[in-house]
């Protein structure tokens, strides 16, 4: 089994007598670097944050920052990554640590070695540049350090303004950056894998095709991709899967094209990559990214992954539904592709079948003119939304000709809300038509009440969000070519 | 003037000094507890049967866990060889037979590793004899089910006041808890060693009492105990009793099976078992002039202790102690009592108590002003303490004056003035977005409330070479104690920081010392730091003068070198001085000692001056409040506050930011929710993890902080003129509160008073607009949780 290793701070380690489901934090840390901490074990605090050499669209690496609890460090065979003891020691500080810890960055320290990890993800990002002009983004310091790279690590000590302050000062890598000239060389390959301890396996197959005859064989299977919801399951509620198929590599899956009608996105794309393949070409996507988890949940989850558990909660339909999304199914008998309009059936039931997996969303073409995101929740960074509303709506010549509206967190499945755009479609797209669609849309669905909101409060959320798109919107936008 | 408070020329205190520990918490490799435990050969693991009931007599059947492979012992009630108690109070039984809340650990299983211990755990066999149980405050005080003494603050004729105030006001709320979520769950390492003394490394704030409870319960003497304490990866409260219990069951662990035995919580077990900061229910009536002032407090405050005791008694009398704010209230008559209920045992938390009582002030003043029509800035400021006046509880106010000035420069840098203008600009000009600005000030008490509490003691060795390494009492969570005591150390003794290394703490070094808590460790264990120094320099200073030829009273020690006074040309080092008093046989290491002077407390009256001074400090805040959804953001703060000479600026101005940020964390986003219902999970947390209990992150920081130390700041009463810092910036996050709650007002009419609910989240701040916006309307009628059709378009903004 020694042929299994991971290369971690540029040594190559041989996973020896580790379980299918051992996270790549307990495996370190037992390895004797014990920088990464557990926090929280759900991926919400980012004490566990290491880095990973993955792949970029140019054919080169980006060091990219996950959360090491949650990573099944199985799924790591032949992989590199770095943690917060590579990128220095107390004697020879990395500019990252030299700086954070002059700015009064650290108080007790337990969540700087994760600091640490994000923040070095962002210094490495090879398209950080500074701003412009001296006018930064919104949220990102003027050397073009973007504030979302931190928005998965929490700290209870500093109030936050050090380490701002530390992330907005980092200036470029040196030229003789042994991590920085990593990146000019091609990621690890995907490795496929078999590993099989105490009666539970772990297999990276190398292809769909193979990947599908396994699932045939074994519908009991659990699909994995980024394990960002699964790693939560294992650390929190003692999920044990005896069969792991792992799909996040699957160049099949990994797809992102666009062609007149349609883009079709590979599901096992993350988050991450898809926001920046796709730039700006598709707004409501745009606008759903940076509110999804936290960076480095995104770095590690895909669509595939958020529409396979099925959840109501999930950020991503409600956008999706709103896009007129289809969801591409392959099984070893083909292909098929369903509405995800009609793909929920139930309560974290969907209409895929045990033998499938969830290959690509295609989001038709041309977009709607107006379109926009909308999650409530109670901390704009990593937080689980309330209620969630996408809108797509076509308005031409002043009124209404199509809408699309999408829902999360008001009923046991994701929905459209039919009745809203019933209500909204042939009649002028005014304040009238707006409040008279918002009490439809404030009856949608059947919200509950639990700890995040009352039933009241998520109805009312629904109502005032066509109010506060039709304020926000502007009036005259009409179609956006993709 | 006070030798105490002096310093000399060129002192290290009071220069910038990063974190002691910054280079090895940026690389990973400073150590915390559990990480030592994951190096330890051998260790076993502890994980708690948990109760799923919130009371109930428990019957346990331990055997099915054997069963397990990996399994080594299940350690039960029967195992205990002294106290079955994890406290001081004796009402905390370690392994209970009645499980008191939902989460109560009943026994603890010992596992090879955490997965055989989790197995083993799920494999306990538990049956529950469910009893009633009380789960809210106000289910407490309707069953009177209270814990521990009742107190009462009073002065004047409250009632008498009140009845000839011009304008009284009444109200009741409650003010929710706070989970302390250090990053750092609670951890222990326990090993038994060959000598039969038990090391036990423990992430804890109070060593000591971490020591005797270990002691009681494995009934050996404190001798035979020794606790360290590394670092903690963040206390604010939660390590100061909490620890106890779970390091006694390492150790008891450690003793019944010869293995070190490790116990870290995870996040969901530390929720469900610990305690918080305690959630108060108030009731108040308030007498005002019409000019404003305050004529009377009369007010009860109920504090939610949770299923034990814990701090609940000095929590409650803080609060009390606190509810005059920085305000003169000539008759008061407020009353504290414990709530007993079936929850967690709520604990310290920083600011202890003192937060709930100034909650109520400030919710007193915030809603009064307006009915007024007194700025509420301006309502703050005319009711400030003035010199020569005392608390309720009869404390003269020392440097009252401090309050006014430290107001008058905050509005004057924070450009008060102008940005009201512009905020009521934006107003008028936005219906769906509404911003408010206000400030608030601080005076927060410092010294333990239990006047013994007040001493320290520290171990200072200097060795021949001249390096120097200290020892004291207090503990490192962040705050930056151990780099500021080196700071002392090194003004001391004349040394330059580098020449200064610190030991971890632990028993065996310095005994019976405080919790690092209240704010004082700095106060109390730099006291006792100089102390020890100025022993060792003035024995030093003999061995010198005889080498400079210069009387012993005119050596001076500056930056490492010795020198007499007029001879500067002629300089020793501080090693050379330390070599010749070593060959001289003077003694070159000395125990200090220091105890706060002047301090006395009577609990039972109520009355007496519990502390050496007050830390004053005032903040501005601006908020956008977003009337679609509720969600306030802050946009912008500035802080003055004062620390008196500050020992180390920057971990000084870190605590103020840390304590702000985390105290508008308490106001406006941290919830804990209980199952309150009859159902089968009543008494269950429902925010038992990050992703539902939701603390403040890069989100909520604000995006613009500005904070200033208040300067020539000398207090006379604390080590090199400074005062402490780490509870009272908390409390400036009540501005943030006060200027949601105008931006909320902004919505409604003029001269309306907005109630708001705590923690002031998205939704509680939107059901306020959604009030302030039905009075706006012309029939007025106010509405609490419209049904699920009306108010969808906000009364203001439909006229878009």
């Amino acid at each position: 089994m020694d042929d299994i290793a991971v290369t971690v701070n540029g040594r190559r380690q041989p996973l020896l007598a580790v379980a299918a489901h051992t996270s790549a934090l307990d495996w370190l840390r037992e390895a004797g670097l014990s920088g990464g901490k557990e926090g929280c074990a759900e991926g919400e605090c980012g004490a566990c944050a290491m880095l990973l050499a993955t792949p970029d669209e140019r054919g080169g690496t980006a060091w990219t920052a996950v959360n090491a609890c949650l990573v099944p460090v199985a799924a790591l065979n032949g992989q590199e990554i770095v943690t917060a003891e590579g990128l220095g020691s107390p004697d020879a500080l990395h500019p990252v640590q030299e700086t954070l810890a002059e700015a009064g960055g650290s108080q007790c320290g337990y969540c700087t070695p994760g600091f640490v990890c994000s923040m070095a993800g962002e210094y490495y990002r090879s398209d950080r540049a500074p701003a412009a002009a001296g006018t930064p983004l919104p949220e990102h310091g003027p050397n073009g350090f973007d504030l979302h790279a931190l928005s998965g690590n929490l700290c209870r000590c500093t109030g936050y303004r050090p380490i701002r302050d530390a992330a907005y000062s980092l200036g470029s890598p040196p030229a003789d950056d042994e991590l920085a000239a990593r990146r000019t060389r091609p990621a690890p390959v995907a490795v496929p894998t078999d590993l099989r301890t105490g009666g539970a396996r772990f297999i990276r197959p190398a292809t769909l095709v193979e990947a599908l005859g396994v699932l045939g064989d074994a519908p009991e299977a659990l699909l994995v991709a980024g394990s960002t919801d699964v790693g939560v399951e294992v650390n929190l509620r003692g999920l044990r899967p005896q069969l792991v198929i792992a799909i996040d590599q699957l160049d099949e899956l990994r797809t992102l094209a666009v062609d007149d009608d349609v883009v079709e996105i590979g599901a096992a794309l993350t988050l991450s990559e898809v926001e920046r393949r796709l730039g700006g070409r598709v707004p409501l996507i745009a606008q759903l990214v940076p509110q999804f988890a936290s960076r480095l949940i995104r770095n590690r989850a895909t669509f595939g992954g958020n529409l396979g558990t099925g959840s109501p909660i999930g950020d991503t339909p409600p956008a999706l539904l709103a896009l007129g999304a289809r969801l591409v199914l392959a099984s070893s008998t083909g292909e098929r592709e369903v509405e995800l309009a009609d793909y929920f059936t139930g309560y974290r039931q969907t209409l895929r079948r045990p033998d499938e997996i969830i290959r690509a969303v295609r989001v038709p073409l041309p977009l709607a003119g107006i379109s926009a995101f909308h999650k409530i929740a109670k901390r704009r960074f990593d937080d689980i939304s309330s209620v969630a509303l996408g809108f797509a709506l076509d308005v031409d010549d002043g009124v209404v000709i199509s809408a699309r509206i999408g829902l999360g967190g008001v009923a046991a499945t994701p929905l459209r809300a039919l009745a809203t755009e019933a209500a909204l479609v042939g009649r002028p797209w005014n304040l009238e038509t707006v409040r008279d669609a918002s009490k439809v849309l404030a009856a949608e669905g059947t919200p509950i009440s639990d700890h995040r909101a009352s039933s009241e409060y998520r109805s009312l959320m629904l109502g005032m969000g066509l109010v506060k798109l039709y304020r926000t919107a502007p009036a005259e936008s009409r179609e956006v070519p993709a | 003037m006070s030798a105490l408070a002096d310093r000399p020329a060129d002192p290290v205190v009071g220069r910038r000094a990063v974190h002691e520990s910054a280079a090895l918490h940026v690389t990973g490799a400073a150590m915390y507890t559990d990480d030592l435990a994951a190096q330890t050969a051998g260790v076993l693991t502890a994980w708690p049967v948990q109760s799923t009931e919130a009371h109930a007599r428990v019957r346990v059947d331990v055997s099915p866990a054997y069963e397990v492979a990996g399994v080594v012992r299940v350690l039960t009630a029967a195992d205990v060889p002294g106290l079955n108690d994890a406290g001081v109070k004796h009402d905390e039984p370690l392994f209970p037979d009645e499980a008191m809340y939902t989460g109560h650990a009943l026994v603890w299983v010992l596992g090879e590793t955490a997965e055989a211990a989790r197995l083993g755990a799920e494999a306990v066999r538990v049956s529950y004899e469910r009893l009633p149980s009380i789960i809210t405050v106000v289910e407490a005080i309707a069953a009177e089910s209270y814990q521990g003494s009742a107190r009462t603050v009073a002065r004047g004729d409250a009632s008498a006041a009140m009845a000839g105030s011009a304008h009284v006001f009444e109200g009741v709320c409650e003010v929710g808890g706070q989970e302390h979520f250090s990053i750092e769950t609670q951890a222990s390492l326990a090993i038994l060693d060959s000598e039969g003394q038990y090391f036990v490394q423990c992430s804890t704030q109070h060593p000591s009492e971490t020591q005797e409870i270990v002691a009681h319960v494995l009934d050996v003497p404190s001798n035979r105990v020794t606790v360290q304490c590394l670092r903690m990866g963040g206390g604010f409260g939660g390590k100061e009793m909490q620890p106890h219990g779970l390091a006694a069951v390492a150790a008891l662990g450690a003793k019944l099976t010869g293995r070190p035995v490790r116990l870290r919580l995870n996040r969901t077990q530390d929720i469900t078992m610990t305690g918080k900061r305690h959630p108060f229910h108030l009731t108040w009536k308030a007498g005002f002039s019409d000019d404003g002032l305050i004529q009377a407090l009369e007010a009860t405050l109920t504090a939610d202790g949770g299923w034990s005791l814990d701090l609940s008694e000095p929590v409650l009398g803080r609060a009390l102690c606190h509810i005059d704010n920085a305000y003169w209230i000539p008759n008061v008559h407020v009353h504290g009592r414990i709530a007993k209920t079936n929850k967690t045992s709520q604990t310290a938390f920083r600011g202890f108590g003192g937060p709930q009582g100034m909650f109520l002030i400030e919710d007193v003043l915030g809603r009064a002003a307006p009915v007024l029509g007194i700025d509420p800035a301006e309502l703050r400021r005319k009711n400030f303490y003035r010199p020569g006046q005392r608390t309720p509880y009869g404390q003269l106010v020392k440097d009252a004056e401090r309050l006014p000035t430290i107001w008058a420069q905050l509005l004057d840098e924070s450009d008060f003035e102008r940005r009201r203008g512009e905020v009521a600009g934006f107003n008028a000009a936005n219906a769906d977005a509404k911003r408010g600005i206000a400030v608030t000030p601080v005076k927060f008490g410092i010294s333990f409330n239990f006047s013994a509490f007040n001493q320290a003691g520290a171990l200072v060795h200097v060795y021949k070479d001249g390096s120097v390494l200290i020892n004291h009492g207090g503990t490192e969570m962040g705050q930056g104690l151990h780099t500021k005591m080196l700071q002392v150390a090194a003004t001391a003794l004349g040394l330059r920081l580098e020449q200064v290394r610190l030991a971890p703490t632990r028993t065996d070094k310095v005994p019976n010392t405080s919790a690092t808590a209240a704010s004082s460790s700095a106060d109390l264990n730099g006291g006792a730091v100089k102390n020890a120094c100025e022993q060792i320099r003035d024995r030093m200073a003999t061995v010198a003068g005889r080498l400079l030829g210069a009387d012993e009273r005119d050596v001076r020690f500056e930056g490492g070198f010795v020198t007499a006074l007029g001879r500067f040309d002629e300089r020793l080092s501080f090693a050379e001085v330390a070599e010749a008093a070593y060959l001289q046989r003077v003694q070159l290491w000395a125990a200090g000692f220091y105890r706060t002077e002047g301090l006395h407390w009577n609990p039972d009256q109520m009355q007496g001056s519990p502390f050496k001074y007050f830390a004053y400090g005032a903040a501005v805040t601006e908020v956008e409040v977003d009337g679609f959804t509720g969600a306030p953001r802050v946009r912008r703060v500035d802080i003055v506050h004062d620390v008196g000479d500050s020992l180390s600026p920057m971990l000084d101005v870190g605590q103020i930011e840390g304590g702000y940020v985390q105290g508008v964390g308490w106001l406006t986003l941290e919830e804990l929710r209980w199952d309150e219902s009859d159902g089968p999970h009543r008494g269950r947390l429902l925010t038992q993890s990050a992703s539902t209990y939701k603390l403040p992150s890069f989100s909520e920081m604000p995006e613009e902080f500005h904070v200033r130390l208040f300067e020539n700041a000398r207090e006379d009463g604390a080590v090199y003129g400074s005062k402490a810092v780490g509870e009272p910036p908390l409390m400036l996050a009540f501005s943030a509160r006060e200027a949601i709650r105008a931006a909320v007002g902004a919505f409604g009419p003029v001269g309306r008073s907005v109630v708001l609910g705590s923690p002031a989240t998205p939704e509680t701040v939107f059901w306020a607009i959604e009030a302030a916006r039905a009075a706006a309307t012309v029939d007025g009628a106010a509405r609490q949780k419209p049904d699920h059709t009306a108010g969808l378009v906000p009364a203001a903004a439909t006229e878009g």
